[in-house]
């Protein structure tokens, strides 16, 4: 498969992320568009793994490149986690104070 | 055209309504099932370019812990009704539009950029992905950023329950 169909594709999902990340007000679609924005990225670090393999694969039959991306893509995951957990918790903790879950409310941290 | 282009197309397609049909549900549960399907898609991508650690990982890890939490939240918090206010449309519009504008200029960008014309992502092939060689790389390179990484988990773990504790 030709790079670009891959890099086209994640940008398409990064930017369907964004614009949900701008036009929803429930605060949880927001934070899910967040995560299909993560899931944009590591789609595109595999594909270009993939693609240095391809290239170094050429010369040397037993390269390991691309190796690393992967494993980044797998620390990625690891944050995301770590993060959804906390975000859900203070999501939790804004709705027992507020009972809503707009995002607007959010302004009165700057009084 | 061969099955692993009709595949690619196929899995494009579901990842890319999904992902829309994300932003156009009113009922909140209706977009955590959505980004499951989107998950799936992205999965079924990673099998494609044969990389199964992270296949599964994402399948474990996104569609099988986070989305749970996900509709677990919603569901305690009894979000299922919608009610959520709108945001009014000129705001919306200039959301859409400005999403639109990036994405634009990123895929011109990508279509004349020199470097990477034809380049190809090898798919089916390649063993990099596998698990072996991905464990072997993991405790022999990058193991202190692992421990630092169950760290960060005992952090958050207790940042989220000192954070959720009614006080």
């Amino acid at each position: 498969m030709p790079i670009q169909y891959y890099i086209i594709l994640s940008l398409a999902l990064f930017c369907i992320g964004i614009v949900g990340v701008l036009v929803r007000r429930n605060v949880i679609i927001v934070f899910m568009c967040i995560e299909l924005m993560l899931n944009a990225v590591n789609l595109l670090l595999v594909a270009f793994s993939k693609m240095h393999h391809a290239i170094a694969v050429v010369n040397d039959k037993a390269s390991a490149a691309g190796t690393d991306a992967q494993l980044f893509v797998f620390f990625i995951m690891v944050v995301a986690a770590a993060e959804v957990s906390v975000g859900l918790a203070i999501i939790v903790m804004m709705y027992r104070n507020t009972h809503s879950v707009d995002v607007n409310f959010l302004n009165r941290l700057k009084n | 055209m061969s099955a692993t282009q009709i595949i690619f197309w196929f899995l494009s397609a579901l990842a890319l309504v999904s992902a829309l049909m994300v932003l156009f549900s009113k009922n909140p549960v209706h977009s955590v099932l959505w980004l499951i399907a989107v998950f799936f898609a992205i999965s079924g991508h990673y099998i494609l370019l044969n990389a199964q650690f992270l296949a599964i990982v994402n399948l474990i890890v996104y569609a099988g812990a986070i989305m749970v939490l996900f509709l677990f939240v919603i569901m305690l918090m009894n979000l299922n009704k919608d009610m959520e206010s709108q945001k009014n449309l000129w705001m919306k519009l200039a959301g859409t539009i400005s999403g639109g504008c990036l994405l634009m200029i990123l895929v011109s960008l990508v279509r004349q950029s020199p470097e990477i014309a034809g380049k190809i992502a090898e798919v089916k092939t390649g063993d990099i992905g596998l698990i072996g060689n991905l464990g072997k790389v993991l405790f022999n390179e990058y193991v202190v950023p692992f421990e630092i990484s169950s760290v960060l988990f005992l952090s958050a773990m207790i940042g989220a329950i000192v954070i959720g504790k009614k006080d």
